[in-house]
């Protein structure tokens, strides 16, 4: 599979530099951008022309989102910044939250309280499905179909 | 398998007990995990609850995106999980399909309704899930049925809905052009406002789609300009910044407008990120703006001091853009960049080795090849390649322009080889051959550098070199009156560890020792003519008109201008420089032409090598080798029978045998001494085509008059490849006519028969593709006179260069390169827009052009404007181009490709012109002053390029943009 060839290529790249070098990579002719937070790299794929600088920006405001969503949400943080499990258990989330951040490729939205409520509003409204979907009679009304 | 029970909806394991599951498993059972819970997967999935469908998908999904394990199975699934009237379900399907759908999904087709509906839904969340997978699957059909969706939703009353609407469009436009029509108006009026994230959506769209088509977006300059001067937000500006680089170069009145805003942002901004944007957009597009540039060049000095590597990275590459106009930036920092060259990133360190190179000119060439050649050998394997490399390329530009020693760089090019971590012998063996055959003066250095190669076996263990060892071969067998001890040079090319190399460049080596071997019989009989006409000492300039008129007289391929070629005369009049240190004790005498050291015992010896050598190959696997081998040998036994027997052959003189084997050997020899000359990669083009021609019959009955016979592959007519090919053929074709002439007629008789069936098929359906058999051999001067110009010129340069160096020079002044007249340089391929971008900018064009008609109404043809808007868009562009050609006329126009064309071949003239005056001898200071006169012209050149530009640019588009800006 060609994703997994690419994450793969690009793991053995990214995890091989040493830490004080520049964060932007060359890649079988495309230019990546990556970033270290504790033990998670954050990569990016972008055009030649693209400023590497804003990506860099762009990747830390997409982290400090999860921090502040995860903060709020998740039992398992131990220390200040977005951890490994946060991701590993809420991989959809980080998803959504990237969705909220991109669309297109592009950058929509640059305040991280707009993309912080939006993500909020969402969750609220997955809970409340999924409470009615436990809920007592909807198990019943299953189960006697 | 079973269908979903109750238990299984009951008893589902969800996302995080799958999670904590696979983490728990030993790396060894973790696919036996994965793979059982994929059957529960599979099984569950077919549930028709919901709730247990959509956790199903959700496992499936985190198995792919972590595990990359297959979902495409479970497409239809995810459909009928967004299909759910719940939120929950739908969400998870919406990622599972946006992380698993592409154009080829079957099913794809089925969500454009369950999408149509949400996109119409009246909750926002829930638009915007179909929005944001939109935006990741949309397909040339999904973005035709939803265009018309989106567009109600880019004038959404939600901001949050809106500029995800427009952020979409960006994809809409992509696949499917016609959308313009419906949202461009919409999108343009969005960009109203400065700050608010809508315009932040709406420049980014605009980013993306100048970089494809700037010419379209021109008419939007004021707008962006309004966000640089007002926007408070980077990214924003960024993106601006973007957009203006790609539209300056159109726009001459742009530039002096927007430099003041760019260069006050550069100075207040704190951003690095801006400061960034600003300095590549200075660097790129103001070139001519000095403040800008000195404004840039303070701030890009600013990076390199910081000790972020990123931003040492990102200031080397922005001075790198500036390099080629304004070198005093690199030179500024000079410091920083050397420094740099030994930095632990490897980034920066091509950085600035590309800088370095930049620096590199005629005067320090030799200096930084030098230091850069120590660095090579010092660093990594990786970087070792890149240096030498950029060495390579950088020597090799324009012809060799920047060098002046060649002995010098054909050395270098040596030393380059026997670094141990060289992988360029590729590149290596290119320029071997290339200089070889441009540089005449170089010969005898290349020859002896070449020895040094071949003659060291270490080198022929090295697979990289082969390529290179197979050019040492070649330079050794063509050129081997240069050598000093051929007998040497026989020995290396014969010696056992040849063995190591793969056949195609084996034969290589056979062919240059038998060129070698046909050269030492030569000389030796001509030595003996000497001696038996009693002409001993001063014979040598009379023997050789003497032989090159017996050549013509037996009118083989020998043409006038070859007689000025001959080698061995230009030999004569050459001064060997370093002749002392020879280790053959014979510091005299510099070639071996004149050594007058060939014994008898010594051709017998060389014949006997040969054969001792070559007879186990006659029995090779591989044909090519054992062709060669067969041919070689079947020669030296004709030679043989004269050598055998010395006895004899004194007595009888005029023995039959001799007569033929010297004579072969005559033959053979003038086959190898034809000068071999650079061939234009386009001269194939410039062969007319006789008008009888039918080229674009079609030829598919040829197959059935082929049968099975093989085509000969077309032709490439690279520099180098005629080389091995015409030397065979030389070869092969002079031994068979003397060795058994009657076979060959009849297979030639055989073939004209062949050929006057069939005439019309004898050439295939391409002008550019005729099978290398029938091109005529690029020297064979009586056809390629009539036809190549390339050729021609050739000729003409290549006889000049002969007058210049019977002149006596002084000190060391550039030798001769040869160099054709045009075309080196890639073919000029025209550039053809895809079409869906012409489509693109052709509903842009439109949309922009009708919003003007409808604003100042001074449209100029107002009734080109069609009901039908296909109609119409196509007129219109007609009607453009129609304009632009009325406004340019004759000027250079880049649309066009022929005329681009003869633009280039202005710039070959004035090349060859250059070239010309430098071999008449003028010398250094002349040069110099020819630089200057180049620098000049250049200048010139580029300003009226320009000026030509300025009227395309300005006149097709003067009624979409009054003075806006101005």
């Amino acid at each position: 599979m060609y994703l997994e060839k690419v994450i793969r290529e690009l793991s053995g790249v990214i995890l091989t530099r040493g830490p004080k070098l520049c964060n932007f990579v060359e890649w079988r002719g495309h230019k990546v951008v990556y970033k270290r937070y504790a033990s998670l790299y954050f990569c990016m794929g972008i055009d030649q022309e693209d400023n590497e600088l804003e990506v860099l920006e762009i990747i830390h405001h997409y982290v400090e989102i999860l921090d502040r969503y995860f903060g709020s949400v998740s039992d398992l943080r131990l220390w200040f910044i977005v951890c490994e499990l946060d991701l590993i258990f809420n991989f959809h989330k980080a998803y959504y939250a990237l969705d909220e951040l991109l669309i297109a490729g592009e950058l929509q939205e640059s305040s991280k309280k707009t993309v912080a409520r939006l993500i909020a509003a969402q969750d609220s409204l997955v809970e409340a499905a999924k409470e009615q979907a436990s809920s007592l009679s909807n198990i019943i009304s299953q189960a006697t179909k | 398998m079973a269908s979903p029970s109750l238990m299984d909806t009951l008893f589902q394991r969800g996302l995080d007990d799958i999670i904590k599951g696979v983490r728990h498993q030993q790396s060894s059972t973790e696919s036996i995990f994965i793979s059982r819970v994929i059957e529960e997967i599979r099984r569950e999935i077919k549930s028709t609850d919901l709730q247990t469908k959509s956790t199903a998908l959700q496992k499936l999904t985190y198995l792919n995106s972590i595990h990359f394990i297959d979902m495409s199975w479970a497409s239809f699934h995810a459909i009928e999980c967004i299909s759910s009237p719940t939120f929950s379900h739908k969400k998870i399907g919406y990622l599972a399909i946006s992380q698993s759908f592409s154009e080829s999904t079957p099913v794809i087709l089925l969500i454009s309704n369950q999408l149509r509906k949400d996109l119409k839904s009246g909750n926002e969340f829930e638009v915007s899930l179909a929005l944001d997978c939109l935006s990741r699957i949309g397909t040339v059909d999904l973005c035709r049925d939803l265009a018309s969706e989106v567009f109600i939703l880019m004038s959404s009353s939600k901001v949050f809905i809106r500029k995800k609407a427009i952020g979409i469009v960006l994809r809409l436009f992509e696949k499917y052009p016609d959308a313009v029509r419906v949202c461009f108006k919409k999108l343009v009026e969005s960009l109203e406002g400065s700050d608010s994230p809508i315009v932040s959506a709406v420049v980014g769209v605009f980013c993306e789609l100048s970089a494809k088509d700037p010419r379209s977006y021109l008419p939007l300059a004021p707008e962006f300009y309004r966000i640089l001067v007002d926007s408070k937000n980077n990214w924003v500006l960024i993106k601006v910044l973007k957009i203006f680089v790609k539209l300056a170069p159109l726009e001459p009145r742009l530039a002096k407008r927007l430099v003041e805003p760019i260069c006050d942002h550069m100075r207040k901004t704190g951003a690095k990120s801006l400061v960034f944007e600003c300095i590549r957009t200075v660097v790129t597009s103001f070139t001519e703006y000095e403040s800008a540039m000195k404004l840039a060049a303070a701030k890009i000095r600013e990076f390199l001091m910081e000790d972020d590597p990123n931003l040492k990275y990102l200031g080397l590459h922005a001075i790198s853009i500036m390099a080629p106009k304004h070198l005093w930036a690199v030179l500024e920092n000079k410091d920083v960049v050397i420094q740099s060259l030994s930095d632990e990133d490897p980034n920066i360190k091509l950085e600035s080795l590309r800088l370095v190179m930049a620096m590199a000119s005629e005067s320090n060439l030799m200096e930084t090849c030098r230091v850069l050649v120590n660095y090579a050998l010092k660093s990594d394997p990786d970087f070792c390649n890149e240096i030498l490399g950029s060495i390579l390329s950088t020597c090799c530009q324009n012809v060799y322009e920047v060098i002046i020693d060649f002995d010098w760089y054909v050395s270098l090019l040596g030393e380059m080889s026997r670094i141990p971590n060289c992988k360029k012998g590729e590149e290596i063996e290119n320029q071997l051959i290339d200089i070889g055959m441009r540089v005449k003066d170089v010969r005898p250095e290349l020859v002896r550098i070449a020895r040094d190669l071949l003659i060291d076996p270490a080198l022929l263990g090295n697979p990289f070199l082969h390529r290179l060892l197979s050019a040492a071969a070649w330079v050794c067998g063509e050129y081997v009156e240069f050598s000093r001890n051929p007998v040497e040079l026989m020995e290396a090319l014969l010696q056992p560890r040849t063995s190591l190399l793969p056949s195609s460049i084996r034969t290589v080596y056979m062919q240059s020792a038998f060129k070698i071997l046909i050269f030492c019989i030569h000389s030796y009989f001509l030595q003996k003519e000497d001696m038996t006409s009693e002409v001993s000492d001063l014979a040598s300039k009379r023997e050789c008109s003497e032989s090159s008129d017996l050549a013509t007289g037996k009118a083989l391929v020998q043409s006038d201008q070859d007689e000025g070629f001959n080698p061995r005369e230009s030999n004569q009049s050459y001064e060997y420089p370093s002749a002392v240190d020879t280790g053959d004790g014979q510091s005299s005498t510099p070639t071996f032409m004149e050594k007058k050291s060939l014994m008898h015992e010594s051709i017998v010896n060389l014949l006997n090598l040969m054969e001792l050598v070559l007879s186990p190959l006659s029995g090779s696997l591989d044909v090519e080798i054992q062709e060669r081998a067969c041919n070689v040998l079947g020669f030296i036994e004709l030679v043989q029978q004269e050598f055998s027997n010395p006895l004899i052959r004194k007595e009888a003189n005029l023995d039959r045998e001799e007569v033929i084997a010297s004579r072969v050997v005559e033959w053979v020899h003038d086959g190898f001494t034809e000068e071999l000359g650079p061939v234009s990669v386009t001269a194939q083009d410039r062969v007319p085509i006789p008008d009888e021609l039918v080229l674009k019959e079609n030829l598919t009955d040829l197959e059935a008059i082929c049968g099975g016979v093989e085509l000969p592959a077309p032709g490439s007519f690279s520099l180098t490849s005629p080389y091995y090919g015409e030397s065979a053929v030389f070869s092969v074709s002079n031994l068979q006519a003397e060795e058994d002439s009657e076979p060959s007629t009849e297979s030639t008789s055989l073939l004209t028969e062949h050929r006057k069936r069939h005439e019309l098929y004898y050439l295939p359906s391409e002008k550019n593709k005729i099978p290398a058999n029938d091109y005529p051999p690029a020297n064979d001067p009586s056809s390629s006179i009539s036809t190549n110009d390339a050729t021609e010129d050739l000729v003409k340069l290549a006889d000049q260069s002969l007058v210049s160096k019977r002149k006596p020079n002084h000190a060391k002044p550039r030798p001769v390169v040869v160099k054709l007249e045009e075309g080196e340089a890639a073919p000029v391929v025209s550039k053809k827009p895809e079409l869906k971008d012409d489509l693109l900018s052709g509903a842009i064009h439109d949309i922009l052009l009708g919003n003007e008609a409808k604003a100042a109404s001074s449209q100029s043809n107002p009734s080109d404007k069609s009901s039908s808007k296909r109609k119409g868009k196509a007129k219109h562009v007609d009607l453009l181009d129609s304009k632009e050609n009325l406004a340019v006329g004759e000027q250079p126009n880049h649309e066009n490709p022929s005329s681009r064309r003869s633009k280039h071949r202005g710039d070959g003239k004035q090349k060859s012109k250059k070239s010309k005056g430098k071999k008449n001898g003028d010398g250094r200071e002349d040069d110099g002053e020819k630089e200057s006169q180049k620098i000049r012209d250049h200048h010139g050149r580029h300003k009226s390029r320009q000026r030509a530009d300025a009227p395309i640019n300005v006149v097709p588009q003067t009624p979409d943009i009054p003075d806006y800006l101005l």
